[in-house]
């Protein structure tokens, strides 16, 4: 029996996991994929929002402020990669400089520090690859990058280290209240936990239907993304926006942390929760939209694509609230969820005290999670030759919290794969790595778990 | 810091050569530093034959090839380590390794030879539209799960790209008992040699779509299928020509990239066409005592040009080892016809001997002349039935006539009869 | 008839002209040996096979026929060459298979191994 299950470890529930795991209280996390971080919390824009697109007042500018000026601490003690490298919003129209004005105000009320207006010269000192016809833009310099998966994974993996439990390929199909707990029920397995913090990011409303709410509804909104050689990550200084619009904040022009350059997402609402496909209409805006504001971006050095699906609600706002007995629902965590994620933890950390959890502080609890040493020249073999990974670190990613258990978990923990040659040479070396150290056979390797096998048997049709 | 006197990046049929060379050449001190398990690089996987027939005579499979240079290498006991992939170069020569031991080694040659070869395009440079499920895989990664690891990366396949490469495992696929469903190629054109069309295509019933490309990739774990779509002449999908294909294995065989990392770090001039470095006919690079040969300075179709371009490399470093003074030295560069893809070497510094010179053609031409002059005169004209961007050409141009260069400037153009 | 000759890279186009099923001409090649292939083509086609075999304790040697084997029978080849499981040390030029399937051909390795790890 645990104090609390978390359904959903994508960075909101792994963020409210490390925060509940500072308390004397035994938590479980639970997701149906094959590793953390599957759904939104890996395909999505890495930016620490400064915080002034949210109407003001809303869950999403309060708790988009409060995160985003969190995070670089979390992100030291978690030592995972954070570049304060600032906001640019750009305007070509008088239009657009009104609505950057707005931007202005509203990300004053909403306590965003350092914002500026500023002119075209000011913009191209601060941009020299910028458009000429970009006339003026608001800077803001307290926006910042991570790499999403890899603060999850860490956030986790810490949580992990101080206790948490961590449950994959967990599907949740029932919910049922029971005098004083509830049982949760996938197809294989049943736990129980007093209360239950619904974080399941797409499926976060059917999660709630199963426990009796219905209260809302969350759709797919599909972005798309490119990401270019690293080559080209310093042709942006600073994160280039476009004026947002109804469906988002635009396509965007930024450096990765690991110094790629990601153009996108492009926004579009769609049926299916599961098609994470790439379209050539969705790419090619992609592309018209980075060449509006960066014209200069060379697209040979394309080095893959990838959708993410954001969580849109019927609401507006986001939905952290309690629902049902022991129930709280965080659910249509889109933009700016990241940035508020670990805001949201601590939010959703009162709520449950409100509801009667003894929340008492462990006194051995550790902020800060091990890596392995970052100094490469000491790791032997290397395996992925683009991004230099050696075998050593893809041993320990399989075998530290959260384990890595087929070749895309490695990927997100090591980068192996994400470099120009896409896991060409190194894939088959990560597969069979993985088999030793998993013990399993080789053809039994999977891309990302399920079906997913990277080889399908033996040669000479011997099984 | 240990001294090396040569360094050699590269234990494949490139380095191998050319370690064989600057040994005959008089250079003892050498060190060739292999990221692989085995020397032979990438002949070590391509199992099929079709290599020396022009420098033994003789048809080899490509670990045969391989065979023939690492015998010479044990032989001679020249210097290798495996598992050691080399993870900078500075400009002065200083070669940092890591190895299976542990700490990474740093090493000062007097000269280095590149020779890390290529590595090949992958679904993501080509922006292929779709779902990223598990069974996309480039031709030479799912020629290593066959033939050096023994697994199927899949039974049912679709291929995109009709080079070599692409056509070999059509047919190696099926052998090992995979349906080939069929190659698409964007070109109107197959990039392969014409009998690899006969007897890797043509001997299993394997159709080849040329003008087509695949425009979508289905599946959500694993692929379950393929559109494919006819393309215009400017190799845009045509709309309404898509044509689904069931398969659960897509294989790219869509271009190869010389791997030139190491070079950028050493700050080496590359050219923009071949992607390799820009070199002197002596395969010295724009950083004096690097020099470049194989696939790393261009893509060949046969390995025994390799082989050859090799030699010529090592000879190159042993002699800039030995000679004490560099001179001064006379530069011309190579002109050329917008027909004419690149040319390597790109330039030549002070002639002694012969030079041979490899291009490509930019598209398939019949009946044309290649016509070589300087400023004045013509200085070397040959007649090519046909020729084709798959097929590298090479043509001999003799030093008398390479002394005697008025100007500084060679131009050489591809003409139609 | 229309063919591509396959023996070496050059591939030249050859046109045979056939009468009562023998082969009464052949032009287009540039070598004698485009000849013999085109007459051969048409009445016994040939292909030289390379695959690989299992070595006892896990890994693979690449081998080759010694001489093109009979186009038709591939699948007899390919299910005798399967069933190896060779004990190393192996090398190249080795006889893995002995005149296989009757052909008076034979299969040889064409890699070195000398223990189980491939590429060893």
């Amino acid at each position: 029996m645990y104090d609390i299950a978390i359904i959903g470890a994508g960075v909101v529930g792994v963020m409210i996991a490390r925060e509940l795991s500072k308390y004397n209280l035994s938590i479980c996390i639970l997701d149906k994929e094959s590793d953390v971080s599957m759904g939104a919390s890996k395909a999505n824009s890495g930016i620490i929002h400064a915080g002034y697109d949210a109407k003001c007042g809303s869950l999403k500018a309060i708790l988009n402020v409060k995160g985003s000026k969190m995070m670089k601490q979390i992100t030291e003690e978690l030592s995972v990669k954070y570049k304060n490298n600032g906001s640019l919003v750009i305007g070509y129209t008088d239009e657009d400089m009104s609505a950057i004005s707005e931007l202005y105000d509203r990300g004053v009320k909403n306590g965003v520090e350092g914002l500026e207006v500023i002119d075209k010269m000011k913009l191209k000192q601060l941009e020299p690859n910028i458009s000429q016809n970009a006339i003026g833009a608001l800077f803001a310099p307290t926006g910042a990058i991570v790499c999403p998966y890899e603060l999850t994974v860490a956030a986790i993996g810490n949580a992990m280290d101080n206790g948490a439990a961590l449950k994959l390929e967990f599907e949740v199909k029932s919910i049922n209240l029971l005098n004083d707990y509830y049982e949760i029920s996938s197809h294989k397995e049943t736990m129980k936990a007093k209360y239950i913090i619904n974080a399941a990011g797409l499926y976060a409303d059917e999660v709630a239907r199963m426990a009796g709410d219905d209260s809302f509804e969350i759709h797919p909104r599909k972005g798309e993304y490119l990401i270019l050689d690293k080559e080209f990550g310093n042709l942006t200084k600073h994160t280039i926006f476009r004026v947002p619009s109804k469906m988002g904040k635009g396509i965007l022009v930024s450096a990765t942390v690991d110094g790629n350059l990601l153009l996108g997402p492009t926004s579009e609402d769609i049926l299916d929760k599961e098609d994470k496909s790439t379209t050539q209409i969705g790419m090619s805006k992609v592309i018209h939209g980075a060449l509006d504001n960066v014209p200069d971006i060379p697209l040979k050095s394309v080095i893959t694509s990838f959708s993410g699906l954001r969580a849109v609600a019927d609401r507006g706002d986001f939905i952290i609230e309690k629902s049902k007995t022991n129930f709280i629902n965080i659910a249509g965590i889109e933009s700016p969820g990241l940035s508020a994620s670990p805001a949201i933890a601590l939010y959703v950390v009162e709520l449950l005290g409100e509801m009667g959890v003894s929340l008492t502080p462990k006194t051995n609890f550790k902020p800060n999670r091990k890596i392995f040493a970052a100094d490469k020249s000491k790791y032997g073999k290397i395996i992925c030759r683009c991004e230099h990974i050696s075998e050593y670190e893809i041993v320990k990613a399989i075998h530290t919290n959260p384990p890595a258990t087929n070749v895309d978990a490695v990927k997100r923990r090591t980068r192996s794969g994400m470099g120009r040659c896409q896991g060409g040479f190194c894939m088959p070396h990560v597969v069979e790595i993985l088999a030793r150290e998993l013990n399993i056979n080789f053809e039994e390797v999977t891309k990302f778990g399920g079906n997913s096998k990277i080889t399908i048997g033996k040669t000479k049709g011997i099984s | 810091m240990k001294k090396i006197d040569l360094v050699i990046i590269g234990g494949g049929p490139a380095g191998m050569a050319a370690a064989v060379s600057a040994y005959n050449n008089g250079i003892k001190d050498i060190l060739i530093l292999e990221r692989e398990e085995s020397l032979g690089g990438i002949l070590q996987q391509c199992i099929h034959n079709g290599f020396g027939l022009h420098k033994f005579k003789e048809e080899l499979t490509g670990p045969e090839y391989a065979w023939k240079y690492e015998k010479q290498v044990f032989d001679l006991k020249i210097p290798f380590r495996l598992n050691a992939m080399v993870m900078n170069i500075s400009a002065d020569k200083q070669v940092t390794f890591a190895c299976e031991q542990g700490e990474s080694q740093t090493v000062q040659a007097k000269a280095i030879i590149l020779a890390m070869g290529c590595r090949e395009r992958s679904r993501g440079a080509l922006n292929i539209a779709g779902t990223r499920p598990a069974g996309i895989y480039t031709a030479g990664t799912a020629q290593k799960f066959v033939n050096i690891m023994g697994y199927m990366p899949g039974k049912r396949i679709v291929i995109l790209g009709s080079g070599d490469i692409g056509l070999i495992m059509a047919r190696r696929m099926t052998i090992e008992g995979a349906k080939v469903e069929a190659v698409c190629e964007i070109a109107p054109y197959s990039g392969g040699l014409t009998r690899n069309i006969v007897q890797c295509l043509n001997d299993f019933d394997i159709p080849l779509k040329l003008s087509h490309t695949v425009v979508d990739i289905h599946g959500k774990e694993r692929v379950t299928g393929v559109t494919i779509a006819r393309v215009d002449q400017n190799r845009k999908p045509i709309s309404g020509t898509e044509e689904y294909f069931a398969c659960d294995t897509l294989l790219l065989s869509v271009g190869l990239i010389p791997e030139n990392e190491l070079a950028k770090s050493a700050g080496i001039a590359l050219d923009k066409v071949t992607g390799g470095a820009v070199v002197d006919q002596n395969r010295e690079t724009s950083k004096s005592g690097i020099f470049a040969c194989g696939n790393v300075l261009h893509v060949h179709d046969l390995v025994d040009f390799v082989s050859e371009e090799a030699e010529l490399a090592g000879h190159s470093a042993a002699k800039y080892i030995l000679e004490s003074d560099k001179q001064a030295e006379k530069e011309i560069t190579f002109q050329l016809t917008e027909n004419i893809s690149y040319i390597v070497p790109q330039m030549l510094h002070s002639v002694q001997n012969d030079v041979i010179v490899y291009f490509r053609v930019a598209n398939i031409f019949k009946n044309v002349i290649i016509e070589v002059r300087d400023d004045e005169k013509v200085l070397y004209k040959k007649n090519i039935k046909k020729a084709a961007p798959g097929e590298m050409e090479c043509i001999k141009l003799n030093k008398e006539i390479l002394r005697d260069i008025r100007g500084n400037k060679i131009y050489v153009e591809l003409k139609q009869r | 008839m229309n063919l591509t000759c396959i023996v070496c890279p050059l591939g030249c186009e050859l046109t045979v002209e056939k009468e009562n099923g023998r082969v009464i001409s052949v032009s287009g090649n540039t070598c004698p040996r485009g000849e013999k292939y085109a007459i051969g083509e048409c009445t016994n086609p040939v292909r030289t096979l390379t695959t690989t075999a299992r070595v006892a304790g896990g890994g693979l040697v690449s081998v080759k026929s010694d001489k093109p084997l009979p186009k038709g029978d591939l699948n007899e080849y390919m299910n005798i060459i399967n069933q190896l499981n060779l004990a190393p040390p192996i090398h190249i030029g080795d006889i893995l298979i002995k005149n296989i399937n009757n052909t008076g051909i034979h299969i040889v390795a064409t890699k070195n191994i000398k223990g189980v790890d491939y590429n060893a």
